[in-house]
């Protein structure tokens, strides 16, 4: 797998080098060494449960800065439907909408348009894809998801609906359409997309199934909702910005994809611990019966992303009464065609698996270590402190293996040796030359 | 409850100096809940070894499945897991009934299973034939009132 920088980082500034981080992450990507968190690369994957459970607020997600817009003569917003959600008094969209246009952007796309988009042509490929495969058709929607499947899942990759992210098609289209309307060449236009989570960052950098970039930068939700909270309510005179229907805006809680695509058995999963018990299930042919599988990280959908600013449930029941107020029409409303190649609702190429659980690339070698790993597990105490800064005994054990700790950086282990040490020292001080030592220890041999 | 008495590397006693990495554990009888702990055990040490995609798939499916057979009909018993370099054996052994005609018990659908177990999604007849369907070799060994031995072989 191509090394990637992720977007969850450290500040090590405000990190404690406590344990909570490294118990949550459900790929065990992160230790604590030097007293800070380390988090190990090639297997991360962006679910931000490190930033929701810091209790220093010392992990993060880099988004691009506000101030980037500026750099660009063209400003197009791509805002998430779960961006709806976070207001306590706005009803309508075109509302949140115009602040966005009041805040320095010159158009709006709505990614809640281009997941109209995806949702019809997930409707026409399903079939397909079912007839071709035994088990469940998996929603790629969420980048989380795709990451895990490929480090944990690789043999489910094939299930995976290899369809763009919508947020990607409403870039290429928005970008597009602001050339053909308004004569700009592409690179005077900036699309920025304002994101609930961390990992849509980094695929929007690094995409998944896609090369290039398609997306300028992306904005966290959190600091544009500040931007916008001051304005809000001012607006009494909405712009009618507002296209996508409910159906497009649903996708960001979860059940929402399944349901846009009239999927008559669908399960919808949400919050990471889930998924992977989920994925477990299909990978042991559990559910075969299930047609698609739609899975979000984050609790209650994109809408409990950790960028987001309202608890999920609220979010949730504020969007679908916003549905409920937009017009049945706007189910109906696409992309327009014309800006849009329909090749690139396909993915373009597999992302690789780096199986970084591999334990060593020689078969015999990584029988040997996992043997080692276990019998050196069996002398660990097994009660997961986290003291060492691996998550867990079994954990400190492959990092020794793999030569990446020491035994001895387990306290337990540790205190062994002290007193191991200890009574040697007692034993020795106990000790005495020959010539103050009493008879019957160390005697000579003429003694005999 | 799965006890997982933890991986052991033994050498096979034929001499042929094959490395084979041992894992046992126990299964309890009616403990749906915990079924498939013990494939998904094993499922995990495959990954870590670098076997391919399909291998893992049959050598899940067809543990998970023999799993439940001993939730279900034999009373628990113990899954031993003997993965060496090319293939993975599993045995799994129970003290239940036994089964009194194993090519009655090998068909499609059929099944002994209880309604409670049927309402649970379980029994539909074809954990046996599933297993034949993912392994390269099984042996069913079964004697009314004394047990059941299954050793199933995957081989790379």
């Amino acid at each position: 797998m191509e090394s990637i920088t992720h977007s969850v980082t450290l500040d090590a500034e405000k990190c404690k080098g406590c344990i909570n981080c490294i118990k949550r992450c459900p790929t065990e990507a992160i230790r604590v060494r030097n007293g800070k968190a380390v988090i190990m690369n090639d297997h991360c994957i962006d679910c931000g449960e490190c930033i929701r459970v810091c209790p220093h607020n010392a992990k993060k997600a880099i988004s691009d800065p506000i101030s980037m817009i500026d750099n660009y003569k063209y400003k197009i917003a791509l805002p998430a439907p779960s961006l709806y959600g976070q207001f306590k008094s706005i009803r309508d969209v075109n509302v949140i909408l115009t602040a966005l246009v009041n805040i320095g952007f010159d158009s709006i796309f709505e990614v809640a348009l281009a997941a109209q988009n995806v949702s019809d042509h997930t409707k026409d490929i399903l079939p397909e894809a079912r007839a071709l495969l035994s088990g469940p058709t998996i929603s790629s929607a969420c980048p989380v998801v795709v990451k895990l499947i490929c480090v944990r899942y690789p043999e489910l990759l094939e299930n995976v609906l290899k369809t763009i992210a919508p947020v990607e098609l409403a870039a290429i289209a928005a970008r597009e359409k602001a050339v053909r309307e308004k004569g700009l060449k592409p690179e005077e236009i900036g699309v920025f997309f304002i994101s609930p989570c961390p990992a849509k960052i980094t695929a929007s950098k690094y995409r998944i199934g896609y090369d290039g970039v398609v997306i300028d930068g992306i904005l966290s939700m959190r600091e544009i909702f500040v931007k916008l909270l001051p304005i809000v309510d001012k607006i009494k005179e909405p712009m009618k910005l507002s296209v996508a229907g409910a159906r497009g805006i649903k996708w960001s809680f979860s059940g929402g994809e399944g349901s846009a695509i009239d999927e008559s058995l669908f399960v919808a999963v949400d919050g990471i611990d889930n998924v992977i018990r989920v994925l477990d299930e299909v990978e042991n042919d559990k559910l075969s019966s299930v047609r698609f599988v739609e899975l979000n990280a984050c609790p209650g959908g994109c809408v409990g992303g950790c960028l987001s600013v309202e608890n999920p449930f609220v979010a949730r029941a504020r969007i679908q009464r916003m549905g409920l107020n937009l017009s049945e029409e706007n189910d109906t409303n696409t992309i327009d065609e014309n800006y849009l190649d329909p090749e690139i609702l396909y993915w373009q190429k597999t992302p690789e698996s780096g199986y970084p659980f591999l334990i060593d690339a020689d078969r015999s070698t990584a029988i040997r270590k996992l043997a080692d790993i276990e019998s050196l597990f069996e002398t660990l105490p097994g009660i997961d402190c986290g003291s060492c800064g691996a998550p867990s005994c079994h954990a400190l054990a492959e990092d020794i293996i793999n030569g990446t700790a020491l035994e001895s950086d387990c306290v337990f282990k540790l205190r062994e040796r002290m007193s191991t040490l200890f009574r040697e020292i007692t034993e020795l001080q106990e000790y005495m030359p020959p010539p103050f030592r009493e008879q019957g220890r160390g005697q000579m041999i003429n003694d005999k | 409850m799965h006890n997982s008495e933890g991986l052991k590397l033994e050498n096979k006693n034929d001499n042929s100096g094959v490395e084979v990495l041992k894992q046992r554990y126990e299964v309890s009888a009616d403990d749906f809940a915990s079924a498939g702990a013990a494939s998904a055990a094993v499922k995990k040490t495959l990954k870590q070894l670098g076997f391919s995609p399909d291998f893992i798939r049959r050598t899940s499916i067809a543990m998970y499945e023999g799993e439940i057979n001993m939730v279900i009909h034999g009373g628990g018993g113990v899954a031993e897991v003997g993965i060496s370099e090319n293939q993975v054996t599993i045995t799994l052994t129970d003290e239940g009934p036994g089964i009194a005609d194993i090519n009655l018990a090998m068909k499609e659908g059929f099944s002994t299973a209880s309604d409670t177990v049927r309402e649970m999604g379980f029994g539909a007849g074809m954990g046996l034939p599933n297993i034949k369907k993912q392994s390269d070799n099984l042996s069913l060994i079964s004697e009314v009132g004394k047990g059941t031995t299954l050793v199933i072989t995957i081989a790379t």
